[in-house]
């Protein structure tokens, strides 16, 4: 094969493996017949309807989005500090601690699921949703060091000095001229822990009880049971809903830069 | 300008960890003197004046200022000012903002807030760029707002910690003189760091020459200039040829030297600006090895029984080619007399 055509064939077949399955499922969730099925067969909205009208889904839902929200917003809460002393204090064990917090990512998380329900859900009758709240924030954590790392290491540090000789104590240094200017990488952050934590399903999988589900685990379960199209078109819902806010990102804060 | 001290440093030690950057330091600066600390790199100028400033924690020492002793003084409530070299002003805040930043913390706010920064931008020509994010503007300027900045903090003192270096030459030459009419102005002590003795020498009321985390010397720019007290000093403000006195005699490459004048006993070294060698007559004999014409004056390079000497002479005077062999004397009362030979 002529060696120029080579990697652009194989650029477009990368490609069209990415995002293929995207459009089967698009195409999916319009169809018009009763099971999950490529090609659709005829057209209809009806399942996308459908989605609306599931209740567990609405729960579940909800479930989700208040675990990615916390779960983030924790990460953010602790991981914020903690990477301020990473990158402004010359710590003792500093490159460990680097490299324990970035565990979650290495570690799978259907063992950190396993873990958290076989040691704390089962032994102590562990609330579940508060397990499942302490596994998305654990899950979270390291992105958010990642990214809020990366723009406090382009900020100078010598701004806080500057502002404390103008008459800010430490902590007023770190509220008034940090904060504004890590902004964005916060928010990249956010966005990125978001679609992390809400996509999440090995984690999620040991961890569900009564009325206590993840949306991803809700629709495996639904799926094992009803095997119509909404499955489809809720999951092409979610799929806009992700590219909705990453394009945003991507328009307002240069995502890219951060991830 | 009172004589009492109005900021004074006492054996004041700065270490990081281990490696000792500054030791010993004893210093004592009058009020609204404008002082210049110059040395190379690495001797301990920025080191101080964090210490100064209060970022930097002494080892051992006091420093105190206008009467009290601020050695346990935080930083945010010492009323000493900083120019950092790179200006750190706040990228995310307008130049109005950045000035405004102290003042705000202060307590102050409307007409009273804007008409003291409206006056410290004033004072530093960028009325009009108020508006503009530090980004916008050009390294001058966002030395200018650095300066404003700390200005309107009116601090007891200022300390710039190579204000000019990142600047080019004409800007340069503008802000020494920015620097000066503001320091006449408002009287307000200052010390700057620099590397470039000419800066000191037209700048400063005196300078603190350091080397080595210590000082080396401290005086008047005369004093640096004509009489430096030792063989590190000699070299920084020019002198080029520089001999340590041995048993009473110049030591040179090969042997000790006599000279006619007797040398005088209380020196350890002799030191000579190439200006001040005489050529074409003299006791001596060297080989020009190199010439130099510069416009008004014309340098030789001479191998001589000292070892190379440096003399420097009007262009009006003949020229000389290399290899010529050419008269030299060293007039022991031109020379500067060093204290100390390091
Ligand atoms: N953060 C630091 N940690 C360890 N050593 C340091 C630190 N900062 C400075 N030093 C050391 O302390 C000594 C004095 O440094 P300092 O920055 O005060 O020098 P300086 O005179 O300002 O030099 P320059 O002209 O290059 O700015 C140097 O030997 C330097 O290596
Ligand atoms: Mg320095």
């Amino acid at each position: 094969m002529n060696s120029r055509l080579f990697p652009v064939v194989v650029l477009f077949l990368v490609t069209a493996f990415l995002i293929g399955p995207f459009f089967i499922i698009v195409a999916a969730s319009v169809s018009g017949g009763e099971t999950l099925a490529f090609p659709p067969q005829g057209l209809s909205l009806k399942w996308v309807a459908k989605v609306f009208q599931v209740e567990s889904f609405r729960e579940s839902f909800a479930m989700s989005m208040l675990l990615a929200i916390g779960g983030t917003g924790a990460a953010l809460v602790l991981g914020i500090p903690a990477s301020y002393a990473l990158s402004r204090y010359r710590l003792p064990f500093g490159e460990t601690i680097r490299t324990v917090v970035a565990l979650p990512i290495i570690v799978p998380g259907i063992i950190v699921g396993l873990a958290l329900l076989r040691y704390l859900v089962v032994p102590f009758r562990f609330n579940i949703t508060l397990a499942l709240f302490l596994a998305h924030t654990a899950l979270v954590l390291p992105y958010a060091v990642r990214v809020v790392s990366a723009s406090l290491n382009n900020l100078r540090s010598d701004i806080e000095e500057a502002a404390v000789l103008l008459g800010s104590s430490r902590a007023g240094a770190f509220f008034r001229v940090v904060m504004p200017n890590i902004r964005s990488g916060i928010l990249a952050a956010f966005i990125l822990g978001f679609v992390t934590s809400f996509n999440q399903v090995p984690v999620s999988l040991f961890l569900s009880g009564p009325g206590v589900r993840t949306l991803p685990i809700d629709m495996l379960s639904y799926m094992e049971i009803t095997y119509d199209p909404s499955v489809a078109a809720l999951s092409a819902l979610l799929a806009f809903m992700s590219i909705g806010i990453v394009f945003i990102a991507e328009r307002f804060l240069g995502f890219s830069r951060y991830v | 300008m009172s004589n009492t001290a109005f900021l004074s440093l006492e054996k004041l030690t700065l270490a990081y960890g281990d490696t000792v950057a500054v030791k010993d330091l004893d210093l004592s600066i009058r009020q609204g003197e404008l002082v210049a600390f110059l040395g190379p790199s690495g001797c301990g100028k920025t080191t101080t004046m964090r210490s100064i400033a209060g970022l930097l924690r002494p080892q051992s020492g006091r420093i105190s200022l206008d009467g009290a002793d601020i050695t346990r003084v935080a930083a945010n409530k010492r009323s000493v000012g900083l120019v950092f070299q790179s200006y750190a002003l706040f990228p995310h805040l307008t130049v109005f903002e950045n000035v405004a930043f102290g003042l705000r913390l202060k307590g102050l706010s409307g007409t009273e807030l804007e008409s003291r920064v409206d006056a410290g931008l004033k004072s530093v020509g960028l009325t009009s760029f108020a508006a503009r994010k530090p980004a916008e503007l050009s390294g001058g300027q966002q030395q200018r707002v650095a300066l404003a900045r700390s200005m309107v903090m009116e601090p007891k003192v200022l300390l710039l910690d190579e204000p000019l270096s990142n600047l080019d030459a004409r800007l340069r030459l503008e802000m020494r003189a920015e620097l000066q009419r503001v320091q006449k102005e408002t009287g307000v002590t200052m010390i700057f760091v620099t590397h470039d003795q000419g800066e000191a020498l037209s700048l400063a009321d005196r300078i603190v020459v350091m080397l080595n985390g210590a000082i080396e010397q401290i005086g008047t720019p005369e004093d640096i200039y004509n009489r430096p007290a030792s063989a590190f000093v000699a070299d920084f403000v020019g002198f080029e040829n520089i001999f340590a006195i041995e048993n009473g005699r110049l030591r040179a490459g090969n042997g000790p030297i006599e000279l006619a004048m007797p040398l005088p006993h209380d020196a350890a070294g002799l030191a000579w600006r190439p200006r001040m060698v005489t050529l074409g007559s003299g006791p001596f004999q060297g080989t020009v090895r190199g010439a130099a014409f510069s416009g008004s004056t014309r340098e030789y390079l001479l191998d001589t029984p000292l070892g190379a000497l440096k003399a420097e002479v009007d262009a009006a005077a003949p020229a000389h080619s290399a290899g010529t062999t050419l008269a030299f004397d060293l007039p022991v009362e031109k020379a500067a007399k060093l204290e100390r030979f390091n």
